[in-house]
C-alpha cells in the first residue's frame, strides 16, 4: 500500500511527514518523531499511558491513526515545558511525588493538563473521575490527586497574576 | 497489537461516503470514533481492506433543534453530548448517561452514532436510544430513510444498517415537563461494559404515571424495552411494591450472556436492582 | 566574605539525608517525557522480533512452517526450536532447578507458549510474520487443576522429565509432582493437636494473579561481532544474574557481556526472570550480527510471563479455650503450572513460606508445600510477594479470625494474647526464624485508638440489629509480620550465588559523589533514598550525590531488587562502604588538623577538634585533601567498595484496619476506611514511604477485590487483557490513611528494614478480613478471593441478605 502525506502541527512545529495508513499515532511519535515520552501499556485502549493532546482534547494514541492527524495540533509531554520552564504540571507532579517509575507520567501529565483546562477548580472525585482513562500501578493515585490540586491552584494564581 | 493493513480513505461529505462504501463493498469498513473498530484490528479479530473515515464530514456533528425534533448528528462524540445545552435542558438522560460510557479520553472520540451502529449490546446508546423513542436517519445508495429505535436493533451485531449504509443522525424529542430520568449502570470499574443497566423516564401528572419508559443494557441479544414493567407502573401511583413488581417483570425478558462479569442468574437479579435504583432515581429527579 | 555561620541542625538539614522528605532526584526526565525505557532504545540497524504462541494448552507439534512468513519482505529469518537445538538453547535451565522450553520442544504445555520467532525490519511486518507461520497441533488433553493432576490415571504433561524420580528439591512420587517441602516439627505439631482442647481448620485458596506493572517486558540484544561483545537492554530486576546466566548459556565470556537495565516501568517481581523472549532475542542478534529488539504485547504478559501465588493451602490451630495458640499446621497444593521458573532462592521451593507462624509465640509448628505441574504458565513467586510471604500472612490471619470466630473472642483480642512480646525479640519461631525485633502490642493500640474500633463495633452491631440497613459492615483487621531482605549467602543463593549485595562508592575532588549498588531501581527512588544514606554518613548533601544502578560493567555485582531487599541488604552495603570512607576521611583529618584521631568528633558535615569549634575539616575540605597529598601510609583518593552478606533477614512489620459495606442488593463492596501502620525500622524519606504504602495497598486492593486469571476446561486462560483484568482507576481506588511506629533492626547498620511489599502482604488479608467479618454474624468462617460484587452476590444469595 502507498504511503501518505500528513501534515501537523506537533509540539508548536509544522511537520510533513510519510506514514503508512495503519501507522497508529503512538508509534509515529515514538519511532518516526522520536518522542518516546508516550508510552504503550497495552492493546485493548485502557492504560492510557499513550495519552496526547489533539485539537484541545486529550486522546489516547494507541487508537488513533497517524493519518487521522492530517491538519491537527498535536501535543505531547515533550512539549509541556516552555522556553525550558516547566509547565505547572509538572512541578506540581514533582512536587507532590505524583510519580514512582515515570511510565504513566506522560500520559498523567497530558491528561491534567487538558483536564485542569476543562475543570479549572475541581474537587477531588472530579480529578479522580477526570483522570480514569489513565491508569498507575506505582503510586495508588492519591498523591497524583495532590499533584493535579496543586497545578490548578498554580495555574489559578498564575491567571490571577496576569489578569 | 499492529492492526492489518488497509486502504484508508477520507470523504468530505455522506453521498460521497456512500458512495465509497457501496463500490468497495464488504471488504469496507466505517471509521467512526475508532474506539470499537481499532482495538479489533490490532488484536487482529477485525481486517477490512478499507477504512472509510467519516470524522472530517461537518454535517454528521453536532445537535441541532428543527420545530419538535432534536436531530443529533450520528459523529457527535460522548463528550459533546455531554457538554450540549440543548440535550441538558431537554433529554438530560443521554448527557448523563454518556458520562458513564468509557473514560475521558474514549468520550473524546467515541460517538454516539458508533456506539448504536455497532448492534452491541453491551454499549448504552442503544437502551437511551430506545428510552428516548429516538428514530435513526440512515443514509444509503438507494436515499435515505427513518428508522424508529425499535425497529432498528435486530440482534447481537446486527441492526436496520445494511451494506454501504451510514446512519447520519439520531432525532429524539424533548422529555415532558417535570420528567425524570435515569442511568443506572452496574460495572466491574470504571471504564467497563456493563454488567447490567437500566434507563429510565418518567413523569408523573395528578400522581400517577403519565409517562414511562424502562431499558435496559446488556441483558439480551440486543438492547430490551421492559413494556410489561412499565404497564405495571403506567397510570399508577407509584410505591415500592409496585417498584419491585415492575422489576421483576423486567427481569422475565432477560436473557444475558454468561462471561467474566457473572452467570445469567446473578446478572438478571442485577437488571431488578438497577431497575429499581434507576426508578427511585428517576423519580427523585421528577417534579 | 563572612557567611552567617549555620547551627549543626541547618547543616544537617541542608544535607538532605536520611529522614527527611526531600523530593526525588529521578523525577526530572520522567516530568519531561526523557526516562529511557527498553521500547524507546532505538540502535542502527535494528530488527525487530515477534513470538509466535501455542494458541492450544497441551498438545504435540506435528509441522511448522515458515515459507509464507519468509515470503513477506522485510521478513530476515524464522527461528523455531530446531534451530536452537544445535545451540542446545531450545531448553534453559530455571531459578528453581527445572528445565524449561525457550521454544516448545515437539510438545506445548501451555496456551501462549512461545513456540517460533520472527525477525523483521519493524514490528509492523513482524506482526504480520506471526500471523502468517503456520503450526499443526496435536491436542492432548489438559490439566489445569492441581489436584487432578495429581490423579493415578493425570495426563503425563512432562515428558522430559519421564522417569525422573529425583527433582531439584528431592524425590518425585508422580509424574506431575515437582516437590514435597516441609519446615518446622511435625511430632511437636502433632503432639499439640492431640492434647488441644479446641482446634479450627479452614481450606483456602489464594488465586492465581499477574502483576501487571504498567510497562510490559522487553528487550534490545546488540551482539557486536567484530568485539564478540554482547550488550543487552533488558526490563530486568536483577542485571548481574542474567548477565551470568547468559554468559553460561551463550558461551561469551561474562567479561564480554553487559546487561543494562535502564528505566523500568514498574517491575513487582514480574521481571525477575529469563524469559524466551530475552534468550531469542540475544540468539538472534548473535546469529544476525545486528540489535534485535523485543517489546511484548500486554496479552503476552499476562498470559505467559511470571504468574504469582496459586496456592490451595489447608489450615489447622490448636488452642487452648482462651484462646491461646498451641499448634499450626499447614499443608498446601502449590500449582507452578507447566515449568518450576518459581523465583526463589535455591534452597526455598516454596519461598519463604514458612514465615507462616507470623506475629505469634507458636511453640510447635509444621508445614508442607507439594508442588505440582499443570498446563498453564510457569512460575509462582512474583507481584510483591517476599518469595510467599503474601500466602504465609494471608493462612495465619484467616487462621487467627477462624480461631477467634469459633471462641467467639475479638479479633483484636486474640492477637494481643498471642503477640510475640517486645521483650521477646530477637525471637526464634518454631519453624527457625529469628525475627530480629518488633512491638506488635504498641503498634496494635495506636490503630484501634486512631480508628476508634470500639465505636465501629458498636456502630456494626446496631447495623445487623436493623433490618432496613442496605448494607453489611465488615471490620478486618490484620497484624501481619514480614520477612525480607534476602539474604544470609549461607541459607540464600540464586543459582548458587550467594543472596549479599554491594555498594561502591567515589567521592570527587570537589566534593560530590558517585555511587553504584547491585540492585535495581523500578520506581522505588533509590536515586534519591541510597544517596540520602550516604549524605547522612558522610556529610555530603544528597543533591549532588549520584548514583548510578543497572550497568552490570559498572555496578558492583548485586542480586538485584525485588523481595523487599533493597534497602536490608544494599543499604546496609551503602551504611558500610560509606563508613569505610569515614575511617579513611578521619585520618585525613586528623593529618590535616595535626591532631589524633582520638582528639576529633563527627559532627554532622565535619571533624572538629574536641573542644575547639574552630577547628574543624569539611569532608568537601577532606576529599580535595585525599587527592593532593595523602597522608603516610594511604593512597590517594577516597572511594570505597563493600559488599554486604545479612546475618539475618529482616522483620518489618504492620496493623492494617479496613472497614467495608457491602450492598446487599448488589454484592458490591465500598471500602469506607483503610488504616495502614508500618513499621519498617529507619524511615530513609517519609514521603517516598508512603507512596510505596499506597502503591501497595492499591495493588493488594485489586488482588483481593477483583483480580483472577481464570482458565476453562482446554486451559484457555480468559480475561487476558485489561478487558478484564482489574486494574483499579482513581475511582475505585480508596483514599489510604498511613501511620507508623519505629522499631530499628538491630543487626541492620542503619536500623531499617524495608517496606515496599508490605503493604500489599498486608492489606490482602485485611481486606479479606473485613469482607468475612461482614458475614460472620451469620456463621461465614472464610471467603476466597476476589471479593467481587458477583461472588458477593452469590454468598448474598446463599446466606439469604436480601436488600
Amino acid at each position: 500500500m502507498a504511503k501518505q502525506i500528513v501534515k501537523m502541527t506537533l509540539n508548536g512545529q509544522q511537520i510533513e511527514q510519510l506514514v503508512d495508513s495503519r501507522t497508529l499515532l503512538v508509534h509515529f511519535l515514538r519511532e518516526q518523531m522520536s518522542l518516546t515520552g508516550a508510552h504503550i501499556g497495552c492493546e485493548t485502549s485502557h492504560c492510557g499511558a499513550c495519552t496526547v493532546d489533539i485539537d484541545g482534547e486529550s486522546v489516547k494514541a494507541c487508537t488513533h491513526l497517524a493519518v487521522q492527524c492530517d491538519g491537527s495540533d498535536v501535543k505531547t509531554v515533550e512539549g509541556l515545558a516552555e522556553a525550558g520552564a516547566l509547565h505547572a504540571v509538572q512541578e506540581a507532579f514533582y512536587e507532590e511525588h505524583g510519580l514512582q517509575c515515570g511510565f504513566c507520567t506522560p500520559g498523567m501529565l497530558m491528561r491534567s493538563y487538558r483536564f485542569l483546562q476543562e475543570n479549572p477548580n475541581p474537587t477531588e472525585d472530579e480529578i479522580r473521575l477526570g483522570l480514569s482513562g489513565n491508569l498507575c500501578r506505582c503510586t495508588g493515585y492519591q498523591n497524583i490527586v495532590k499533584a493535579v490540586q496543586s497545578a490548578a491552584i498554580k495555574l489559578q494564581q498564575k491567571e490571577s497574576a496576569t489578569a | 497489537m499492529i492492526p492489518p493493513s488497509f486502504e484508508y480513505h477520507r470523504p468530505s461529505t455522506v453521498d460521497e461516503a456512500v458512495g465509497l462504501l457501496s463500490s468497495l463493498g464488504s471488504e469496507a469498513k466505517i471509521l467512526a470514533g475508532g474506539h470499537s473498530l481499532l482495538p479489533m484490528m490490532k488484536l487482529r479479530f477485525a481486517q477490512p481492506e478499507h477504512l472509510v473515515d467519516i470524522n472530517r464530514i461537518p454535517e454528521l456533528k453536532g445537535v441541532r433543534v428543527i420545530g419538535d425534533d432534536i436531530v443529533i448528528g450520528a459523529m457527535t462524540s460522548e463528550n459533546s453530548v455531554i457538554a450540549d445545552p440543548v440535550l441538558n435542558e431537554k433529554v438530560p438522560l443521554l448527557p448523563e448517561a454518556a458520562k458513564l460510557i468509557a473514560d475521558p479520553q474514549v468520550r473524546n472520540r467515541g460517538t454516539i452514532g458508533g456506539d448504536i451502529a455497532h448492534g452491541d449490546p453491551a454499549n448504552d446508546h442503544p437502551a437511551l436510544a430506545l428510552a428516548c423513542d429516538a428514530v435513526m436517519t440512515i443514509a444509503g445508495p438507494n436515499g435515505t430513510r427513518q428508522v424508529p429505535a425499535s425497529e432498528f436493533f435486530l440482534g447481537t451485531y446486527w441492526t436496520a444498517l445494511e451494506e454501504s449504509d451510514i446512519l447520519t443522525q439520531i432525532t429524539v424529542k424533548a422529555f415532558p415537563s417535570g420528567a425524570g430520568y435515569s442511568y443506572k449502570k452496574l460495572k466491574r470499574k470504571t471504564g467497563d461494559w456493563a454488567t447490567a443497566a437500566c434507563a429510565v423516564v418518567i413523569a408523573l401528572s395528578g400522581g400517577t404515571v403519565s409517562h414511562i419508559r424502562i431499558t435496559l443494557t446488556n441483558l439480551g441479544p440486543t438492547a430490551l424495552r421492559a413494556n410489561e414493567a412499565e404497564s405495571i407502573l403506567m397510570g399508577q401511583q407509584v410505591s415500592d411494591a409496585l417498584i419491585r413488581q415492575a422489576a421483576e417483570k423486567a427481569m422475565e425478558i432477560c436473557d444475558p450472556a454468561e462471561d467474566l462479569r457473572g452467570d445469567a442468574e446473578y446478572k438478571t437479579a442485577m437488571a431488578g436492582q438497577m431497575v429499581q435504583r434507576a426508578i427511585h432515581d428517576a423519580l427523585s429527579k421528577a417534579s | 566574605m563572612n557567611a552567617p555561620v549555620k547551627t549543626p541542625e541547618e547543616r544537617k538539614a541542608d544535607l538532605q539525608g536520611m529522614g527527611d522528605s526531600r523530593l526525588r532526584k529521578e523525577d526530572a526526565r520522567f516530568i519531561q517525557g526523557k526516562g529511557q525505557y527498553c521500547d524507546d532504545i532505538k540502535l542502527p540497524g535494528m530488527l525487530h522480533m515477534d513470538i509466535v504462541r501455542s494458541p492450544v494448552a497441551h498438545g504435540r507439534i506435528k509441522r511448522i512452517n515458515k515459507e509464507e512468513a519468509l515470503a513477506i519482505p522485510g521478513v530476515h529469518a524464522v527461528l523455531t526450536a530446531d534451530d536452537l537445538k544445535p545451540l542446545n538453547l531450545h531448553w534453559m535451565p530455571t531459578l528453581a532447578g527445572d528445565v524449561a522450553a525457550v521454544l516448545a520442544d515437539e510438545k506445548v504445555h501451555f496456551q501462549m507458549q512461545e513456540v517460533a520467532i520472527v525477525i523483521a525490519d519493524d514490528r509492523y511486518i513482524a506482526a504480520d510474520a506471526i500471523e502468517a507461520v503456520e503450526v499443526e497441533y496435536e491436542e492432548l488433553p489438559v490439566v489445569i487443576d492441581p489436584y487432578a493432576a495429581l490423579e493415578p490415571d493425570a495426563p503425563v504433561l512432562r515428558e522430559d522429565l519421564q522417569g525422573k524420580t529425583e527433582g531439584a528439591h528431592g524425590p518425585r512420587d508422580h509424574h506431575n509432582h515437582i516437590f514435597t517441602w516441609e519446615a518446622g516439627d511435625r511430632t511437636a505439631a502433632d503432639a499439640a493437636f492431640d492434647h488441644a482442647p479446641v482446634t479450627v481448620s479452614q481450606h483456602m485458596y489464594y488465586p492465581r494473579v499477574h502483576p501487571c506493572p504498567l510497562e510490559t517486558c522487553g528487550c534490545v540484544a546488540s551482539f557486536d561481532p567484530i568485539k564478540g561483545e554482547l550488550t543487552t537492554w533488558m526490563t530486568s530486576q536483577a542485571p548481574h544474574v542474567v548477565r551470568t546466566v547468559v554468559s553460561m548459556l551463550s558461551g561469551v565470556p561474562e567479561s564480554k557481556v553487559r546487561i543494562i537495565s535502564p528505566d523500568i516501568g514498574g517491575g513487582f517481581g514480574n521481571k525477575v526472570g529469563i524469559y524466551p523472549g530475552y534468550v531469542c532475542a540475544i540468539v538472534a542478534s548473535i546469529v544476525l550480527g545486528r540489535p534485535v529488539k523485543w517489546s511484548e504485547d500486554r496479552v503476552e504478559n499476562i498470559s505467559s510471563t511470571a504468574f504469582a501465588r496459586d496456592y490451595h493451602m489447608d489450615g489447622h490451630l490448636a488452642a487452648t479455650e482462651d484462646g491461646k495458640i498451641l499448634g499450626l499446621k499447614v499443608d498446601v497444593i502449590a500449582d507452578h503450572g507447566a515449568f518450576d521458573a518459581c523465583a526463589d532462592p535455591t534452597k526455598f521451593p516454596a519461598g519463604l513460606f514458612h514465615i507462616c507462624s507470623g506475629s505469634y509465640d507458636i511453640p510447635a509448628a509444621h508445614c508442607s508445600v507439594k508442588g505440582v505441574y499443570t498446563n498453564k504458565a510457569p512460575g509462582g513467586v512474583a507481584y510483591r510477594c517476599s518469595f510467599r510471604v503474601t500466602e504465609a500472612v494471608y493462612l495465619i490471619e484467616r487462621m487467627v479470625d477462624v480461631l477467634a470466630q469459633k471462641l467467639n473472642m475479638d479479633k483484636a483480642e486474640i492477637r494481643r494474647k498471642n503477640f510475640i512480646r517486645k521483650e521477646q525479640f530477637p525471637y526464634t519461631s518454631a519453624f527457625g526464624f529469628e525475627y530480629d525485633s518488633g512491638d506488635y502490642h504498641t503498634a496494635l493500640e495506636k490503630v484501634l485508638d486512631a480508628v476508634d474500633y470500639k465505636a465501629l463495633r458498636v456502630e456494626q452491631e446496631q447495623k445487623r440489629a436493623d433490618p432496613n440497613c442496605p448494607t453489611l459492615m465488615g471490620i478486618g483487621l490484620v497484624t501481619f509480620t514480614e520477612v525480607v531482605g534476602a539474604g544470609p549467602s549461607k541459607t540464600c543463593d540464586i543459582l548458587g550465588v550467594g543472596m549479599f549485595d554491594s555498594c561502591e562508592i567515589r567521592i570527587h575532588p570537589t566534593g560530590s559523589a558517585i555511587a553504584r549498588m547491585g540492585t535495581i531501581t523500578q520506581g522505588q527512588g533509590h536515586q534519591t533514598t541510597y544517596a540520602q544514606i550516604i549524605a547522612s554518613e558522610l556529610g555530603i548533601p544528597s543533591e549532588v550525590i549520584q548514583v548510578e544502578e543497572g550497568d552490570t560493567s559498572t555496578a558492583p555485582y548485586g542480586l538485584g531488587t525485588y523481595g523487599s531487599r533493597s534497602t536490608p541488604v544494599a543499604g546496609a552495603a551503602i551504611a558500610m562502604a560509606a563508613r569505610k570512607i569515614h575511617a579513611k576521611a578521619k585520618k585525613i583529618a586528623a593529618h590535616l588538623l595535626e591532631v589524633s584521631e582520638a582528639d576529633l568528633d563527627w559532627e554532622v558535615d565535619r571533624f572538629k577538634v574536641r573542644g575547639n569549634d574552630e577547628q574543624f575539616k569539611t569532608m568537601a575540605d577532606i576529599a580535595f585533601a585525599a587527592y593532593q597529598q595523602p597522608p603516610e601510609g594511604l593512597e590517594p583518593g577516597l572511594e570505597a567498595v563493600h559488599y554486604y552478606d545479612p546475618p539475618n533477614f529482616t522483620y518489618p512489620f504492620g496493623i492494617y484496619l479496613c472497614v467495608v459495606d457491602i450492598d446487599k442488593g448488589t454484592g458490591e463492596s465500598s471500602i469506607r476506611r483503610f488504616y495502614a501502620l508500618d513499621d519498617c525500622g529507619t524511615r530513609i524519606n517519609p514521603m517516598i514511604i508512603d507512596g510505596q504504602i499506597h502503591g501497595g495497598l492499591t495493588e493488594g486492593f485489586a488482588v483481593a477485590m477483583g483480580q483472577q486469571m481464570p482458565f476453562d476446561e482446554q486451559g484457555n486462560l480468559l480475561g487476558n487483557t485489561l478487558m478484564d483484568y482489574f486494574l483499579p482507576t482513581a475511582v475505585e481506588t480508596p483514599t489510604w490513611e498511613t501511620d507508623y511506629t519505629v522499631t530499628p533492626s538491630p543487626h541492620h547498620p542503619i536500623g531499617a528494614k524495608g517496606v515496599a511489599e508490605s503493604p500489599h502482604v498486608g492489606s490482602i488479608p485485611t481486606f479479606t478480613s473485613a469482607v468475612v467479618d461482614a458475614f460472620a454474624h451469620l456463621g461465614v468462617t472464610h471467603i476466597d478471593m476476589p471479593h467481587t460484587s458477583y461472588r458477593i452476590w452469590k454468598k448474598l444469595k446463599e446466606e439469604g441478605v436480601q436488600l
